[in-house]
């Protein structure tokens, strides 16, 4: 508990100096008060804030339409195997890449796909034009958008295969009583079935819209430039901790975790609207 | 889920079932290419690595030059170690504390301020507390620079508390009132008791945080500035992805041949994974499980 308290809850009082004029050596308690000085970033839409909220933004937007539906796909056509035995092996192999860290991750993308990765090697030495995605400011956004899917996407299969294991077979027999196809079960129960997790995944992701793969873009914001690859988190790190900007930093850090709160509560809300469970029932 | 043969429906048609298979063999050869090429090129000669002009599939035999250049002292071995290091005791660590939490807010005979800790654990769930302020805390401790400061700021995660305590509160509560009646602290109730009767959902904890500290990059990005102390990590970052080259400052002295660049930083990259593989069938049945518990239950 104590350690969770210094941890956690240290840190949250520590958000104090987002309304001080943070100076490391005289410490916390003796830095000036500047009220909300530090909030004018936010407010006054400096441009570089505003970049790294527009990023933000365009990425939750990009994987919220390419990213969310992968999995989805994916369990469908594993649970249309027919073979249990191919279905665990493709499970078992796909599901690998969600245990690796993202410095692995980009590592290996790199040695495929960089400059003088596999598939460049293997375009040079037929003669063909070399592709550089790794590093590529137009294209930064796709590559973080493919990481991901191949990172996650099987292994968010589990809770979609989970609820499609859950959808009563004796609907199936029904349906076939009544002649209805392959095709004609999928859009009339098994889509209907899984309505509710999708729409309960898709509201917690609309929650965490702030957030969006920091160590991931930490590592290979270098040779892209901050145009495209600012987020928020990485705003708060490279202007806060790199840049000393203490106050700036965790002022931005402050809004983030409460916007975050406030849109994870709100999404909550939305779920029961929908006649959904939601996160919690209070 | 053999709702396809008892439905009555005819099963699917030759070229749709073909379809399926080839478009999941293809998402299989997406995720098995990549490490098969990063094997082979760990294990291939010098001259077949620069034949291919860096990367191949196939390997030419295997040469366990790389290896033995990367782990036999220098940067790489080190980092070897700190990573195991930290990862050892961060999980025990982790364990201690985070099972201790867990019990005082399962027990029924509600401890004084019980609730108070359970909400603030929950809170804690909630809202993170922000990077700055956490690296301030980190530091104004004294901790940078040391390896404690990889280990205790994610030490006890709130979702793992409550994923123990429901454990915890699933064990027959006669059991521990007999226990009290014949006298028994609540410590040793706690160890000779609920420890031994949770050592299977404790492992698969335990698994979680292992996973977590070796995987764990930024941390050490924040709090560790000294490169002699870098997990391996920090190291797979520096030279695999920025690409600094390894030299003989970086490796042991083994004369002035080098095995190449790419063969070196695959075979970082190779032992960065293998321990994640090695776990990993354990963590695939568990955490599979364990998905599912929450999923059904909401």
């Amino acid at each position: 508990m104590a350690l969770l308290l210094l941890f956690h809850y240290v840190p949250i009082l520590g958000n104090v100096i987002a309304f001080k004029d943070y100076q490391p050596y005289i410490g916390i308690t003796e830095s000036a008060w500047v009220g909300f000085d530090n909030f004018a970033v936010i407010f006054n839409g400096d441009p570089e804030f505003l970049n790294a909220l527009k990023n933000t933004l365009i990425l939750t937007g990009i994987q919220a339409v390419f990213v969310f539906p992968v999995p989805i796909a994916l369990a469908l056509l594993l649970n249309s195997l027919l073979s249990e035995r191919l279905k665990r092996l493709v499970q078992s192999v796909l599901y690998l890449p969600h245990f690796l860290s993202w410095v692995i991750v980009v590592a290996v993308f790199q040695s495929m796909l960089g400059g003088a990765g596999m598939l460049n090697n293997y375009l040079r030495s037929n003669g063909l034009e070399t592709f550089d995605i790794i590093g590529n400011t137009e294209l930064f956004r796709v590559l973080l958008t493919s990481q991901v899917i191949w990172k996650d996407a099987g292994w968010a299969t589990i809770i979609f295969l989970a609820v499609l294991s859950q959808i009563d077979a004796q609907l199936y027999e029904a349906a076939s009583v009544d002649g209805a196809g392959r095709t004609r079960q999928l859009w009339h129960i098994t889509l209907p079935g899984m309505k509710g997790i999708i729409i309960l995944l898709f509201i917690l992701q609309l929650g965490s819209s702030l957030t969006v793969g920091f160590e991931q873009i930490v590592l290979q914001q270098g040779p892209v430039g901050t145009s495209t690859s600012e987020v928020l988190d990485t705003y708060v790190y490279n202007h806060g901790i790199l840049g000393g900007n203490w106050g700036v930093g965790a002022a931005v850090g402050l809004v983030k975790g409460v916007v975050g709160v406030v849109l994870v509560l709100g999404a909550n809300k939305v779920a029961h609207l929908f006649g959904e469970d939601g996160v919690y029932r209070s | 889920m053999s709702r396809a043969t008892t439905a009555g429906v005819p099963p699917p048609t030759i070229p749709v079932r073909t379809l399926k298979c080839i478009v999941l063999l293809g998402a299989c050869l997406l995720v098995l290419v990549p490490f098969l090429g990063i094997v082979s090129t760990s294990l291939a000669s010098r001259e077949a690595v620069t034949g291919a002009g860096g990367f191949l599939l196939i390997p030419d035999g295997v040469h366990w030059d790389a290896y033995t250049a990367v782990l036999s002292g220098g940067v790489v071995t080190r980092a070897l170690m700190v990573s195991i290091g930290v990862t050892l005791v961060g999980t025990a660590v982790s364990l201690a504390f985070t099972s201790m939490l867990a019990y005082t807010l399962s027990a029924r005979t509600g401890t004084f301020g019980q609730r108070p800790m359970l909400m603030l654990v929950l809170l804690a769930l909630l809202f993170g507390p922000g990077m700055i302020p956490s690296y301030l805390v980190v530091r104004e401790l004294g901790l940078t620079d040391n390896y404690l400061a990889l280990i205790l700021p994610g030490a006890v995660a709130a979702f793992n508390v409550i994923i123990v305590r429901s454990f915890f509160l699933g064990l027959p509560a006669e059991l521990l009132d007999s226990a009290r009646i014949d006298g028994a602290s609540e410590f040793a109730i706690f160890r000779k008791i609920v420890l031994p009767l949770s050592k299977a959902a404790l492992a698969v904890i335990g698994l979680f945080y292992a996973v977590g500290y070796w995987n764990s990059f930024f941390n050490a990005l924040l709090y560790i500035n000294d490169n002699a102390m870098w997990p391996l990590q920090l190291v797979l970052r520096s030279y695999v992805v920025d690409g600094a080259s390894l030299g003989s400052g970086e490796l042991s002295s083994m004369g002035d041949v080098f095995p190449p660049q790419q063969s070196i930083q695959m075979a970082i990259l190779v032992i960065s994974i293998v321990p994640i593989l090695i776990v990993y069938p354990f963590l695939q049945k568990h955490f599979a499980k364990g998905v599912l518990t929450g999923a059904v239950k909401g």
